[in-house]
């Protein structure tokens, strides 16, 4: 019998939705004889309220396989993910928003109520008004990643913004052959990147923001170019997780001659990137103090978990650095 | 007593959106309305970030059209520093635009809108989607899995990340063209162009004709149109001034910074998306569909309208046949898919042109930059509407204010209206059932919103 997959975007972007479609072939081959999706928005019909609109609870259809990307950001996307785990047999987060509230959660830095005055009272093109409370669902206090709210287990982690198509298509067969677990393997984006590293910052002590293109041939591969970081740029890749490119392959970012900014989120759960990150920088003989907005930009997907959350604002300073 | 319906999620788009339908005693629409559930507030945490890294934050705003506002973005952040770009990385920005756009619209019109379509918008559900396309038409279908993930995967190899990229960056690019890159993005693209004349092809022959009584009843109404244009007023989805057509076809073009004096949002106390209309028309806001003020539209059928030409010979011809069925502006609102299918053709000749420039593999592909006070307004057009990024920055490069209006946004009353008035026509007497909700669904999914 096809394995029934449920699948359910919160406060998302959809771009974890366009990395499913980008497993191209893999997805072809498996449906419907070994992989049937009886509920995905994005793709199919199927209704909170039944097929006629008259269905009085939100309801979802059982399967074993559920799979979320977002984090939760109101009441309703709780209940929704409340609903799936109730229905599918394995959970999968999908994306760092699930894992760790991704992109969204910078919100945290602030209290709702900062974020709705601006939204509905502080822009220039909307004249102030109320925030809108009839129907739509209320805000939950902050941006929560999926294994924070109660009752929650989220049995399968597939981080990454988005996750690589490698990723998903290995969780799957994984769960198709039986297998319960699934991990990305443990490495850093350091670990499988392979550009020049001679373990000392080239430039001055002062990290440098991306203002310039980094120092490389364009013609030439990217095993020829100096690590990012050692040429003074911001990179988190000593504390982000690996395999934004897949099982194999040169971080993503790297290969655009650009710094990761930790996408993938942190290596362990139980690793704090943060203070990992300032041992990094000191490490090349870069001040850990120059990076700008540090607790934001090295927070910048994982602001779920009360990584992130209002500090009292200096005078004359416009928000959170 | 009424009956209340609620459709939801609406499927087969990109956002969260909940249609409520109440019906009165009789069985007939009293009402209707489509209410956005989500809300993050990237206009927040923009605040206090370093204005040069606000692309690789934007971007995560939509994943199926990243590429719109990570450009949108570095196009204001390159105004806030006041940088003037090497013209090699204006036309690098330019062809990974057009090339991210193939596959959008590859995937909107054969796995959003052609179920409805190919499948037939009464349908079971179960099959109603793209697999149920790939069982009806499995050639065809693995051709456009083919073709969509070989175009999303041709700007991965070449720019690192394909969803959230990263590569457009303050004063240029992240990056000069490689020789052997450019070779490929030729010869892919040459196939992507033949397949974009199939297609449209397909649907003039296949698709549109089975559906224009539909086509005239679901979801229409008057409205004006927003888009960009260049300077002698053809289409283009770059760069520009913008323009705004009122719904008998005169216009007003502005530039960038002068939005806010054309456009206003509305709020309504139901949906937590607001409602952009032409405040410059003086005549306010209504969605009253007899007598709809201030509403305009925006996407592939409106800059489809705005335009004076289309930039590219066979995009020409698509333009020329579509106004001598439909007139200026074009007013059905399932066009959009017609309109859509205009844009995949002139998208592919762009990117072609742009790719056989001599000029693009330039190795200046980036200026000096350097952090001061300013404010700047960058638009870009994307799949579903006008990108706006107005960001203002302080003497040291960080973020103080961002007012951001995106592509769906500009279509959220216009989807009302046309939810409304397809309810209106589809439901009597209380006869629901689930292929006439799809129709009512079929009158949002065709904004793709």
């Amino acid at each position: 019998m096809a394995v029934r997959v449920v699948s359910e975007w919160l406060s998302s972007c959809s771009g974890c939705e366009i990395s499913i479609l980008n497993l191209g072939d893999v997805i072809l081959d498996l449906i419907p004889a070994k992989l049937q999706l009886v509920h995905i928005p994005a793709l199919v019909d199927s209704k909170y309220f039944g097929p006629n609109g008259d269905g009085t609870h939100l309801t979802l259809p059982e399967c074993e396989v559920g799979i979320i990307s977002g984090g939760v950001r109101n009441e309703e996307q709780k209940e929704v993910a409340l609903e799936l785990r109730k229905k599918c047999k394995f959970l999968i987060a999908l994306g760092t928003c699930a894992t760790n509230g991704g992109i969204p959660a910078q919100a945290n830095a602030w209290d709702n109520a900062d974020v709705l005055n601006k939204v509905f009272k502080g822009s220039i093109t909307t004249p102030p008004a109320e925030t809108p409370t009839q129907v739509v669902p209320k805000l939950l206090d902050r941006v929560y990643a999926l294994d924070e709210i109660p009752g929650l287990k989220v049995d399968i982690y597939l981080p990454g913004c988005p996750p690589h198509p490698d990723w998903i298509a290995a969780a799957i067969l994984a769960l198709l052959d039986g297998k319960t677990e699934f991990k990305l393997p443990e490495r850093s984006v350091c670990d499988t990147c392979q550009v020049i590293r001679e373990k000392k910052a080239a430039g001055g002590a002062n990290i440098k923001r991306s203002l310039t293109n980094a120092t490389f041939e364009a013609e030439e591969p990217i095993q020829k170019m100096r690590c990012l970081m050692e040429q003074g740029f911001l990179c988190l890749g000593p504390v982000t997780l690996a395999g934004c490119a897949g099982k194999e392959g040169n971080p993503r970012c790297i290969d655009a001659r650009m710094p990761c900014r930790g996408c993938f989120g942190p290596i362990k759960k139980t690793s704090n990137p943060l203070v990992d990150m300032m041992g990094a920088l000191t490490s090349v003989g870069i001040n850990p103090q120059s990076v700008p907005d540090r607790r934001l930009i090295l927070n910048r997907f994982i602001g779920a978990h009360n990584k992130l959350r209002p500090l009292p604002q200096r005078p004359g300073m416009p928000g959170p650095r | 007593m009424g009956k209340t319906i609620q459709i939801q999620p609406v499927t087969r788009i990109e956002g969260h959106a909940r249609v409520v339908i109440q019906l009165d005693d009789a069985g007939e629409v009293n009402d209707t309305r489509v209410h956005v559930m989500a809300l993050r507030g990237f206009e927040k945490f923009a605040e206090g970030r370093p204005v040069e890294e606000m692309p690789r934050i934007v971007n995560r705003i939509c994943g199926i059209c990243p590429w719109n506002h990570h450009l949108a973005s570095v196009k204001a952040t390159d105004k806030v520093f006041g940088v003037e770009l090497p013209p090699t990385a204006v036309k690098l920005r330019r062809m990974a635009q057009h090339l991210a756009w193939i596959p959008d619209k590859l995937l909107h019109f054969y796995f959003l809108a052609a179920p409805d379509f190919v499948i037939g918008p009464d349908a079971d559900p179960s099959v109603r989607n793209v697999i149920g396309i790939v069982g009806a038409a499995p050639d065809l279908a693995r051709k456009v899995v083919h073709l969509r993930q070989k175009g999303a995967m041709l700007l991965e190899d070449w720019l690192g990340k394909v969803i959230h990229p990263v590569a457009a960056v303050t004063g240029g690019f992240s990056t000069p063209l490689a020789a052997a890159i450019q070779q490929r993005i030729i010869e892919e693209t040459k196939e992507q162009l033949e397949f974009a004349q199939f297609t449209i092809k397909f649907a003039k022959e296949n698709v549109f004709p089975k559906y224009l009584d539909t086509v005239k009843i679901l979801g229409n109404f008057d409205s004006g149109f927003l888009g960009t244009v260049t300077a002698d007023g053809t289409w283009d989805i770059y760069d520009g001034k913008l323009r705004l057509m009122k719904r008998d076809g005169s216009y007003d073009d502005f530039t960038y910074e002068q939005y806010s004096d054309y456009l206003e949002e509305h709020v309504e106390g139901w949906s937590y998306v607001k409602m952009p209309y032409a405040k410059k028309w003086g005549e306010g806001f209504s969605m009253d569909l007899a007598a709809p003020k201030g509403i305009y539209r925006a996407n592939c059928l409106a800059r489809i309208n705005v335009c004076d030409r289309m930039p590219t010979p066979l995009a020409q011809k698509e333009l020329e046949e579509f106004r001598a069925a439909f007139g200026r502006p074009a007013q059905f609102t399932l066009l959009y898919h017609w309109a859509r299918l205009i844009e995949l053709v002139a998208n592919c000749e762009m990117a072609l042109q742009l790719a056989q420039d001599p000029a693009i593999l330039s190795k200046d592909v980036r200026a000096q930059v350097t952090p001061k006070a300013g404010r700047g307004v960058g638009c870009v057009e994307a799949p579903r509407g006008t990108l706006i990024h107005d960001y203002t920055g302080d003497g040291e490069g960080f973020i103080t204010n961002a007012n951001l209006i995106v592509g769906s946004t500009h279509n959220q009353a216009p989807i009302n209206m046309s939810v409304n008035a397809a309810a209106k026509a589809l439901i009597h007497g209380g006869v629901v059932n689930q292929g006439l909700l799809n129709k009512v669904e079929m009158a949002v999914r065709a904004y793709d919103p």
